[in-house]
Order: C-alpha cells, then structure tokens, then sequence
C-alpha cells in the first residue's frame, strides 16, 4: 500500500472497504499534513468534527452499511455552507458564520447515514472572496501558493481545493465553477478537474455568485476520481434549488474504459490563436497527438464569439452578482460595522469594511449594467449574445464529440503579477469562460509542462449531460500517459 | 460608453457601499478600463434572438417547476438567528428605521 | 362623467396589496400564520441565509389564475420572476422576488356601482395588471429605543399586487372600487381580506389637473388599510394637491402617508435614487408556464362569481341591477337572499327586506349575515303573511323586531314567555310567525263586516269631515282613517279601509 497521501479517492475507498486501514487512520494521517496550513490551502480545520466523523464512517464500515467512498477524506471550498465548519466564502464579511444548514453537495458527499456517500470531511478550503477571480489573491485570509511554486498562484477562485490536492494534504476537493474557477486551478496546479453541466449539481448552500452559471463539481488527481465523487454529487434537488434539472443521478464510472477509437475531437481554431502561450500550445498539441494514438480523430472547428464571451461574462455574472450580495448588510449574519450614524451608513460602513476590492468592482460594474437606462444596452444584449455562443456549440457538436483546447493561454503566472489591472486577469478566461456560459459540461485534465516547469490542463468541453463521455476520454489518456501521477518536489 | 465620478457615486449608494475618495478614483479608472472591452459586445446585431433564461434552454424548454403548498418547516429560530449581529427577544436589532 | 373639485379633475389609479390565503410562504415552506411569535416563521430561506433558493408554492400560482378569471383578464401563458433591488431591514435578501415586464395576469376590469346624486351609475375600472411577488417582514418601533427590531415572518407571505389604470375620479369611485376589489378577492377564497392584520392593502396614486389637460405629477398615499381612512386621506390630498397649484407650487412626485389622527398626507422621507430598481429576470426561477387546460380546469371549479350570479339574480328573480348588485356583497348574503327568495317566492320583497331591515340591524351591531337571529326561512314565512295579508307591514315589523331581539314584556297578556318561546323555538318558521303574530295581536282584521261597522261608527261621528270630502277636499279623508285604525286596534288593513270608505262616500 502507498502511503495514504499517494493514494487515490478510489484506492482508499477500496483499502478502507477491505478493511487494510481505518478511516480513523486515514484521517489522522491526513490532519497531521495539515499542520502550518501549507498553502494557506485552508480556512477551516477541527480535528474533532474530522475524527468524530470518521469513527462513524468505521461504524458504518463494520455494519456493512458503508457509502460508496466512506471514510475517504474530502474537503470542501468555502462556498459550500456547513453546520459543523465556519463557512466565509473567503470573506471578512462573513466572519463568525455557522449555517445552520448544509449545502446539498455537502450532504451528498457526506454521511452515509443521511444518504451520502460517506466522505470525511477535513475542513473548509480558501478561495477567491466569493468566487470572484483567477488566481485565488483575492481572499480575504490571505493568498494560496501553487504547490508546484509556491512563488505563483495556484489559479482560482478555487486556490485552495486545487492546492491541497496537488499538495496531496487531501485526495479529493470540492471546487465550484462559474466561469473557469475549476477548471483553471485544476489546470495550473496540475489536477483533474470537472463542471458538469448547468443544472445538473445543486446549488442549494452553495453561496451564490453567478446564479446563472454556477456550479459545484469535484477536484481529484484522476478522471476516476472525478467521476466516483461526480456521480454522487449530481442529481436532481428539485425541492429546494428551481434550477436543478431532473435528470437522473448517473454512475459516470460505468464506461471509464470505453474505447475512444473514432471519437471525434473539435479543435477550436479560436482557441489556438495569437494569444495562446508557445509552451502551452507544444504541450496541448502533445496530448492530442496522444489522442490521436488512441484512435481518436481531430476535426477543426470553429467557436467564432469565442473572444465576445469576455464582456458577456463580466456583464452577466457581476450583474447576478451584484444582486445576490445584497443579502450581506449586517442584519441577519455576518459582520457589522461598529460605528456608524444611522442605518443608511450602518449598511455603507458594514459592507465597504466587509467586502474585499475585486468584490467591490463586481458589484459596482454589475449595479452599473443593471441600472435605469443601462439594462437594454448591456445586461440584455449579453444574454442574447448567450443564446448565440450556445447555438455556435450546437452547431460545433454536429461534427465532432468533444472540443479539446487549451484551459488558460499561460501557466501559472508569479504571485503579484497582475495585481492593480483586474481586466488581464479576465482576459486569460477567454477559454473557459465560453463552455460556462453555454452551461455545458467541461474539464481539465494534466497535459503535460509548459514554462518553468509548471502543469498545463487540457480542456475538454463536451455538450450537455455528456460527462460520462469526458470522463471517459480523460480516462483513457491518463491511462496513456503519466502526467497527472507526476507531484510536485517535496511532496 | 465612458462612466463620471458622479456615476461611481451615484452607483456605490445604490450599492450601499461607502467608496473612500482613492477607492473612487481608483473605482473609477478599472471600470472605464472594463468598459472599453464591452464595446465590441455593443456592436452585435441580436436582432431577433431570444435572451438566454436557463443555459440548457439552448435544446430544451426550461420551465418552472411548483411544489405544493405545504407549511413544513419546524420553528428554527434559535438556530437560525445564532450568527445575527444582534437580537432581542427574537427580533433583529438594526439602527432606526425613518419613514 | 367626472366630479370636478374647484374646477380641477381628479385623477386615482390604485395599487392593492393582496396577502393571498395559502397555508406556506410563497418561495419557502414556512407557515403564513398570523401572530406568531417574531421570527418562529421565518426559515432559512426567509432569512435569506447564505446558499438559499426560493421553490415556487402551487397554491399562490392558482390563485392569481382564480383572479384573473374572475376579472375577465388574460391569464399569461408565460410570465417571469424578476429582482426587485433595494435596500431595506425587513428585505432580507436586499431584493424582493416579484414580476416585472410579463406579469402573470394581465388586464381585467371590476365594475360596481355608485350614487352619483339621485342616480346610480356603474362604473368600470379597468386593471392594468397584477402579479405575483413575496411580502417583506415587518418593522416594531415602539419598544426599542433608537432601533427598530425586524420581524420576519411576514417575510415571504405571497401577496398579489393589483394595479388599476388611473380610471377613477373621485374618492367616492376610489373606495367602491376598493370595496369590489375587496368583495371579489374574498368571494373566490383568495384572501381573507382582513384589513387590520394587513391582508388587504391598499395604496392610491393621485393627481389632479385641469379638465382636458396632461396627467399632472401624482402623489402615492400608502398603506390605507380601512375604507374610511381611504376616503380621508384622497380627500385631504386632492385638497392639499391643489391648495398647492394654485400657491403656484408644482408638485413633486412624492409617496406619502395618511394620518389618521390629524387626517392629514404627509410626504415619507425622500429615498434618493427611488425609483432605481435594477430589475431584471430572476435567474433562480425559469419562466412560469400556465398551460390552457389548467386554466379551464380552475375556470370549471370556481364558484359561480359575483359578477354572473348578480346578472342572473337579474334575470331569474328580475330584480333591478342595483338590487342585484347589493345582494351579492357576499356569498353568505347571496345564499339569505336566495333561501328566502325560493322559500317565498317574492324576490323583490325579500331584496327589500335584506336591503333594508336586515341590513340596518346587522350593521349597527356590526354583525355578519351568517350570524342573524332571523333565518331565511322566518323572513320567508313573514312575507308570506303580508302577501296574504295575515298582518300589515308594520305589523310585520313588529314580528321581526321580536325575533331579532324577542322584548320579554311586550307579550300580550295571557300568554307568558315561556309559553310563548319553548313552543316558537319547536315550530318551524311558519308557525314560529304566526304563533308571534296570535301573541302580540298583530292579525290583522280582514273581516269586513266588523270593518264596516267600524267605518260606519267614525263616520257617523265624524260629519264635518264627510262634508268636506264630499265637497272636493280630499285631505279630509285623512281625518277619518286616523280614526278608524284607532278604533281596530290597528289591525284594519289599510288597504281595504281606503276602498270601503271610497265606496261608502261615493
């Protein structure tokens, strides 16, 4: 047996099931990784909430009544509430919050007694303060470093789940995406990543930034991985959360090992133009060469509003944005400023201190688009530019299965390195950004090195409820290859 | 489409928050920065498409769905209320409300 | 036709508020019950706690489909959730989820009627609109000092917002059409109507402005939540609207409040950048889609509206429109007025006796109509006995009286209470009336005979008075009738008095 931070999600759930370890020992292991916070991966980490849940897993195991991956460690991005972790979206404004809830993905991926899969969870993870941004610099805890060097970022919002997986101090994370915030991270920090289709995952307990695009999904080294905490995270909530579809829950490990022989692989050329990176693009063109030895075949294609989707986006999701943060005023949870003159400056006052400056940009740019006069112009004009970037999809998948491309046109640039200019930090989603506003399925999986020796993710973007095929064709290559085994030195 | 500093005041106000004069400045320059990138968004003929109200609405009809109308949620208030900055014999606590 | 007020015209469009009777919240689970105890109702969702998701409540959907059948509007096949953004303690997710540009009901119209002088005029006011949204919590002043304490229970209740085109011009049209809407709403089972709690809320915008001129600039009086103060406060303010255009003082769009101790409008503080909502679609909530077929399924298990059954009250009872109007204020009215009405078989007289006496005494003990000591079935039976004339009218004024409010003392001699009432309460209607009719002497005497003697008598005693009638002088004939509804006791029949006297005199 590995040691435990080697193994897989997969291999500690069998090692768990056929009763080799523990979960008690799994768990045990896992915090004592997690002491100094390597990273600044985590915002949240109680030792007795993590060993009180996998003595219950041990229960379970020793009934027999043990979830598909009891007792295998998970950790959850700060955006996820739960009852027994302080929950702070990586914002100062929510300091002191215990929801009295926990978020459905929570739940899913939790208790085996309450119908989870039987994970154990081992603490909250950093972000981007309420998602907003790609290089996790904007929380308001600190920044996270990218296991690979820690003088870059790891890529965001989901830092600190891309960071503690690559760090190996957990096997698999929770992340969300909204426009690039798994894939990304997954992609600088040398992991696997998926975005299942919109809809498909609850958002109820997922604090939300971009209502229309968000969504939860797993962080794990392997597509296997993904697709084990995949298929228990996705199902249809249909009481609580409106925009959850009812489309069943599905065993996305069912066809791993398909043959990929004539599957048919779009390359965008939009996505593989000036603005890609040398090395980037050498080690993409690598794995489809890899691809191609598999039997599949690479169709050019085009996504031509691949550039529009820049300022659809950073129309769309600051204006939804904009609205769902006015929850946070001081009344009802959170912080509240001390001193004020009335309620009007109470409200002021609470939320300039609570709010961090990229979160303040958001809700300003998204308050502008919405506002009288305004709304016609931009926020209106970009949903119809929406519907159009989905239609060129359709229109994409009429020759080819998946689209493959690149995740970000560069590796994981230095700490520090864009601060001051939020819009070339909004340039560099230019890949992600067109599949999450489409609301289809998308992932990032190792590819290979670029400059300096840092990771480069593979985007795979498939159409709608085609996980299964993703992860399928992931699969396949990790089988080929050994880039996703590859850890950081040190590790 | 270029933003003053009266819009930046005029919006944080609407946003409730308070913009110190650096911040204001600084607000200022990022957003007239973003929206030079939104002009060729502007451009676009989109005459005749639909807004896009769900993403999967691209191959099927999204619709709302209705649960019945059942009151089942227990009184949780203590739970509920327990991160409330302040409250008193179960209400909110906030500054004055003028009419 | 349009009420001027020095020389001005009024203008009033109104905004109604309706709490709709569902036992959840409208995008939450929890209960709508009122009273309880501040913020017991308020679930996670209604707090707006982080990671929460409004679900759509069935019931308030079908309701608003009930209204808009029962106002002839178009029922939206399609309609949209929008965001209402602002800020506010009792909001609690800084937006209130309501419907902007594609409502769920969609035109309408009430009609009613109203006194104008001498005439009774209907009138129609046409509806704009009315949608779906969620009720904000509420804000207690009085205990804290120098903070309001925010309930949330409210918070959620789905409500139903009625809006009118700016049809109504006086404050008289203003308050009936509010007392339809309100009639309406309570009839098809929608809302309890009950204003103190703040079931039914209503806010008037008014304006005034020269006959034939552009809309003036139009004030908001919110929250009237009684007839009276309604009233009140659109009289103040057209008033106070044009005291001020004449001063030469333009008025300002403000929204005000009424007060009813001082009967006065006064502007709320202003809110800077008001009207600033930044709405748009809910992206929470895909489109509401209500298909045909639910519609016609609602359309054919409502019960029969006020509107039709007063048209049909109309044709079957042909009874005038006005009548028709007033008896169908209620359902449980409609059913008195149809019970005495089958039961006696004279519509008009029972319409009057329901619009007259039965009204009289329920509203001075503001009592409702299911609680009247009279029954159809007793009102039935003493129409009867006019019809047959057992008994006069004022005799059977008498009757009524008694059973309204049974005067112990009143009794004729001979017969003691308990007599009287252990065998009322054991007979049915009928004899319940006659046995009172026998007790207090009340028959009326239709023998002629002993009439004719009577007549015989005062007109012997009475020559002068024959003289003068014989003469030419009519009014003479009131100087014998006097006299002889003396000597019967009252019970002759005036009727047959006036045509034996006419037929004695030649």
């Amino acid at each position: 047996m590995n040691s435990l931070h080697d193994m897989t999600v997969a291999e500690l759930a069998q090692a768990l099931k056929t009763k080799q370890v523990s979960a008690v020992e799994v768990a045990t292991g896992f915090l004592a990784r997690l002491g100094g916070n390597p990273h600044n991966a985590f915002l949240d980490i109680d030792s007795e909430v993590t060993l009180a849940q996998a003595q219950a897993s041990d229960a379970r195991l020793a009934a027999g009544t043990a979830g598909p991956l009891e007792g295998v460690p998970v950790g959850h991005k700060d955006v996820f509430v739960t009852r027994d972790f302080a929950t702070t979206a990586g914002s100062k404004i929510l300091t002191g919050y215990r929801s009295p809830f926990d978020a459905t993905l929570v739940q899913k991926l939790g208790a085996s007694a309450l119908g989870g899969a039987g994970m154990v969870t081992l603490g909250k993870l950093n972000c981007d303060e309420f998602a907003m941004g790609s290089a996790n610099e904007n929380s308001a805890f600190g920044k996270v470093t990218n296991p690979w060097d820690t003088a870059r970022v790891p890529g965001g919002s989901s830092g600190g789940s891309a960071a503690a997986v690559a760090a190996r101090l957990t096997p698999a994370a929770t992340g969300t995406d909204t426009g690039g915030s798994i894939r990304q991270p997954a992609s600088f920090c040398g992991i696997t990543g998926i975005k299942p289709t919109y809809g498909r995952a609850s958002r109820y307990g997922m604090i939300a930034y971009a209502s229309s695009l968000d969504q939860g999904g797993p962080m794990a080294r392997t597509a296997k991985d993904c697709a084990l905490l995949l298929s228990a995270m996705c199902g249809p909530d249909l009481d609580r959360d409106s925009t959850s579809l009812d489309v069943p829950a599905e065993d996305f490990t069912a066809s791993l090992n398909g043959s990929i022989e004539g599957l048919r692989i779009g390359v965008p050329k939009e996505f593989f133009g000036e603005g890609l990176h040398a090395d980037v693009r050498a080690a993409l063109d690598a794995a489809l060469s890899e691809y191609e030895k598999l039997g599949a075949k690479l169709v050019p294609i085009s996504l031509p509003r691949t550039e529009l989707s820049i300022p659809v986006y950073y129309i769309i999701a600051p204006a939804e944005a904009s609205s769902n943060l006015s929850r946070f005023d001081g009344v009802k949870f959170g912080h509240r400023a001390k001193d004020y003159t009335d309620l009007v400056d109470m409200y002021k006052k609470t939320r300039a201190e609570g709010f961090g400056n990229e979160v303040k940009r958001r809700i300003m740019t998204g308050a502008y688009v919405l506002s009288h006069g305004y709304y016609d112009a931009y926020y209106l004009q970009a949903q119809k530019i929406r519907r159009m970037i989905a239609d060129d999809f359709q229109n994409a998948f009429k020759s080819c299965d998946v689209i493959a491309g690149p995740v970000a046109p560069s590796v994981a640039w230095k700490l520090g390195e864009n601060a001051g200019d939020p819009v070339a930090d909004y340039l560099a989603d230019i890949f992600t950004l067109p599949a999450s506003l489409a609301g289809l399925p998308g992932m990032s999986l190792p590819a290979g090195f670029g400059a300096h020796g840092m990771p480069v993710g593979m985007q795979l973007i498939g159409n709608y409820f085609q996980e299964a095929q993703l992860l399928n064709a992931a699969h396949r290559l990790q089988q080929a290859t050994d880039w996703h085994l590859r850890k950081p030195e040190g590790i | 489409m270029s933003l003053t500093p009266q819009d930046i005041a005029r919006i944080a106000n609407l946003a409730r928050l308070e913009l110190q004069p650096e911040e204001s400045d600084r607000m200022l320059t990022q957003i007239n920065g973003f929206f030079g990138i939104v002009q060729a968004m502007q451009a676009v003929d989109t005459t005749g498409i639909e807004p896009m109200a769900h993403p999967v609405a691209a191959i099927q009809d999204i619709t709302l769905r209705l649960r019945p109308d059942v009151a089942s949620e227990p009184n949780q208030r203590d739970l509920n209320q327990k991160s409330a900055p302040a409250v008193e014999r179960g209400l909110f606590l906030v500054p004055k409300v003028i009419e | 036709m349009s009420k001027l007020v020095q020389g001005y015209e009024v203008v009033i469009g109104f905004e109604t508020h309706a709490q709709l009777s569902t036992k959840s919240k409208i995008f939450s689970r929890a209960s709508v019950a009122f009273g309880a105890e501040p913020n017991t109702q308020a679930c996670a969702v209604d707090m707006a706690l982080p990671g929460t998701l409004p679900v759509m409540n069935i019931g308030a959907v079908e309701r608003a489909i009930e209204f808009g059948l029962a106002i002839n509007a178009h029922i939206a096949e399609r309609s949209i959730f929008a965001r209402k953004n602002y800020f506010y303690p009792d909001l609690p997710k800084g937006y209130q989820i309501s419907q902007f540009e594609i409502p769920v009901v969609q035109g309408g119209e009430v009609s009613f009627f109203l006194e104008e002088g001498q005439e009774t005029v209907r009138k129609t006011v046409r509806l704009e609109r009315a949608h779906l949204e969620e009720d904000a919590g509420k804000s207690l002043h009085e205990d804290f000092i120098g903070q309001s304490g925010i309930d949330l229970n409210r918070a959620g209740t789905p409500l139903l917002e009625i809006v009118t085109q700016p049809d109504m011009r006086s404050s008289d049209e203003a308050v009936a059409y509010a007392k339809e809407l309100h009639k309406i709403v309570t009839w098809i089972g929608i809302c309890d109507g009950n204003m103190q709690e703040g079931s039914f809320r209503c806010d008037a915008n008014v304006s005034v402005r020269k006959p034939g001129g552009e809309l003036g600039t139009r004030r908001e009086i919110k929250n009237l939540n009684s007839f009276k103060f309604m009233q009140q406060a659109i009289d103040y303010e057209v008033r106070w609207q044009i005291d001020q255009i004449e001063d030469g003082h333009a008025i300002q769009q403000a929204t005000v409040l009424f007060d009813p101790d001082t009967g006065e409008t006064r502007a709320m503080r202003t809110k800077e950048d008001a009207a600033d909502y930044r709405y748009f679609p809910d992206p929470d909530l895909p489109p509401l889609v209500i298909g045909r077929d639910w519609v016609e399924r609602v359309r054919s298990e409502m019960a029969e509206l006020p509107r039709v059954m007063a048209e049909r009250f109309v044709k079957d009872y042909a009874l005038p429109e006005y009548d028709a109007t007033q008896l169908t204020q209620s359902k449980a009215v409609a059913a008195y007025f149809e019970a005495a009405a089958k039961a006696c078989g004279q519509p008009k007289l029972a319409s009057n006796w329901i619009m007259g006496e039965v009204s009289r005494r329920l509203n001075a003990s503001e009592m409702a109509i299911e609680q009247a000591p009279v029954s159809p079935a007793q009102l039935a039976a003493l129409i009867g006995r006019i019809s047959d004339n057992t008994i006069s009218n004022n005799a059977a004024r008498q009757v009524f009286d008694h059973l309204w409010q049974p005067k112990l003392a009143e009794l004729v001699i001979g017969d003691t209470l308990e007599e009287v009432t252990a065998g009322v309460l054991a007979l049915n209607a009928l004899k319940q009336i006659d046995a009172i009719i026998e007790a207090k002497g009340l028959k009326q005497m239709n023998d002629t005979g002993e009439l004719e003697k009577i007549i015989d008598d005062v007109l012997a005693a009475n020559p002068k008075n024959v003289e003068e009638f014989k003469a030419g002088n009519t009014k003479a004939l009131n100087g014998l009738v006097g006299p002889i509804m003396k000597a019967s006791k009252g019970k002759a029949n005036p009727g047959q008095v006036n045509a034996l006297l006419m037929k004695k005199l030649g």
